[in-house]
């Protein structure tokens, strides 16, 4: 039978207006056999939380660029655990300062990608950790 | 199961559990449909089909804030292609579906097609199922938005509408035969654009030449969905299609239809998946690569491989 399907969600919260990297991250996950829900911009935290329950995603990922990421982040991951979302990785990626990254990974981010990352290391990243949590 | 009780109380946790379970297959989820499936058959399950960016998610976006207005609840699946070589899909229709967002009255599922053909995924059916199961009122498919015309749409709805957009002008004898067929209302989207009314009227035309054999000549209907403008004429048609489908006792007939196609596929699919598990992997591989290589060819090899009844006899 046809093997169980990685799903990941795309969000792009925040209220600036461009998604180019989320784009850019969401068809090369796609291209690494992944199935993308790819949600556009301008995402609340609920929004985001809501369709990743309904899409049944193994995973969520999170591009921001807009500097809200200390805010939006834990309260993305405060949802997911009220929804009894807990096996669901969250990562993210966008302009992160690094020292940011240990208060995040702190509230439930399992890693976050800054400036510069590729997306290799990105799909990565997200292999080691689908198989990891099989 | 457990999960069956949850899911006809519309929790929405199960409910994406279990539409992943008939997406992936197996046993458990032959379990769950065979518990859920007496509670289906109450919803009206609308399929929207399209050439690729004619506004088909843009269009079940406001067809199904319409009928939250009505205080009618809405189920949606829409289907996004599979990537042939990698498996992998960008599901990008809910980004036009945004604005139905926090409405407890409204499940959007994206699904990849996963290598069927036709503008459905193999599972769209038994996920359509399960919604009408939990109890929303309409369900709402978005077929793949592919060049050709996407009929197994109608196999699964029981009021199909065919989205098109101004500028087929000439091109309308090349709408397709099937599309005549399975459409029981037209749509023509982003009517702000120009030559709609030549694109109705060539709609119109064609239809009036294909209506009289059937006692239903599907409307035409000009919307702007972006705007949401006319999407209550819209909504009027399709409740008419159902209205008619009721009164003219057309609904046993299509139910019986899609019921035998329902059946029909799951028995050839059962009998191919338990022929090959007959046959072995490796056999089967093995004949593969001879008829590609042009040492048997085809008819010959499907004899000889549906006779064998254990492997490697
Ligand atoms: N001008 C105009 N644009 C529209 C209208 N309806 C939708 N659009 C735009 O057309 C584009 C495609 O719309 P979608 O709703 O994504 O179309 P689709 O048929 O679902 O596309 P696929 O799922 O990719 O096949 C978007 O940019 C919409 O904003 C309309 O009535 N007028
Ligand atoms: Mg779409």
């Amino acid at each position: 039978m046809s093997a169980r399907k990685v799903r990941i969600l795309i969000a792009k919260p925040g209220l600036d207006g461009h998604d180019r990297g989320a784009k850019v991250v969401a068809r090369a996950l796609r291209d690494a056999g992944y199935e993308v829900i790819y949600t556009g911009l301008r995402q609340t935290p609920e929004m985001i939380v809501e369709a990743a329950l309904q899409e049944d995603v193994d995973a969520i990922g999170l591009s921001l660029l807009s500097g809200a990421h200390l805010t939006i982040f834990p309260r993305v991951a405060a949802l997911m655990k009220e929804q009894g979302l807990d096996d669901v990785m969250l990562f993210g990626g966008g302009i992160i300062p690094e020292d940011d990254a240990p208060a995040l990974k702190q509230a439930g981010v399992a890693n976050v990608f800054g400036p510069g990352t590729s997306t290799q290391d990105i799909i990565t990243f997200v292999e080691q950790e689908m198989a990891r949590r099989k | 199961m457990e999960l069956t009780e949850r899911i006809l109380k519309a929790d929405r946790r199960a409910l994406a559990r279990a539409i992943s379970l008939v997406e992936n297959d197996g046993e458990q989820a032959q379990k769950l449909l065979q518990e859920v499936y007496p509670h289906a058959g109450q919803a009206h399950i609308i399929g929207i089909t399209g050439p690729p960016g004619s506004g088909k998610s843009t269009l079940v976006s406001q067809i199904a804030r319409q009928y939250r207005q009505q205080g009618r609840t809405v189920g949606i699946v829409a289907v996004d292609p599979s990537s042939p070589f990698t498996g992998g899909a960008l599901l990008g229709d809910r980004v036009r579906m945004r604005d139905l967002a926090g409405d407890r009255g409204v499940f959007v599922r994206s699904m990849a097609s996963r290598g069927s053909m036709g503008g459905l995924a193999r599972a769209t059916g038994d996920a359509v199922t399960l919604l009408d199961a939990a109890g929303f009122d309409l369900v709402l498919i978005e077929t793949v938005g592919a060049g050709q015309v996407e009929v197994d749409i109608a196999r699964e709805a029981h009021t199909t509408l065919v989205v098109e957009v101004p500028g087929l002008g000439d091109e309308v004898q090349a709408i397709k035969a099937g599309l005549m067929e399975i459409a029981d209302v037209f749509v023509v989207n982003k009517a702000d654009h120009a030559g709609v009314d030549q694109t109705v009227r060539a709609l119109t035309i064609m239809l009036d030449m294909n209506s009289a054999a059937c006692s239903w000549t599907p409307p035409v209907i000009k919307t702007i969905a972006l705007h949401g403008e006319g999407v209550a004429d819209l909504i009027e048609a399709v409740d008419d299609h159902w209205a008619y489908l009721v009164r003219e006792n057309a609904l046993q007939d299509q139910q019986r239809i899609h019921a035998q196609n329902r059946l029909t596929r799951v028995m050839r699919r059962r009998l191919f998946d338990e022929l090959l598990a007959k046959i072995g992997p490796e056999r089967f591989e093995e004949t593969v690569m001879q008829v590609a290589t042009h040492k048997i060819d085809p008819y010959s090899a499907a004899a000889r491989l549906m006779n064998s009844k254990t492997q490697g006899s």
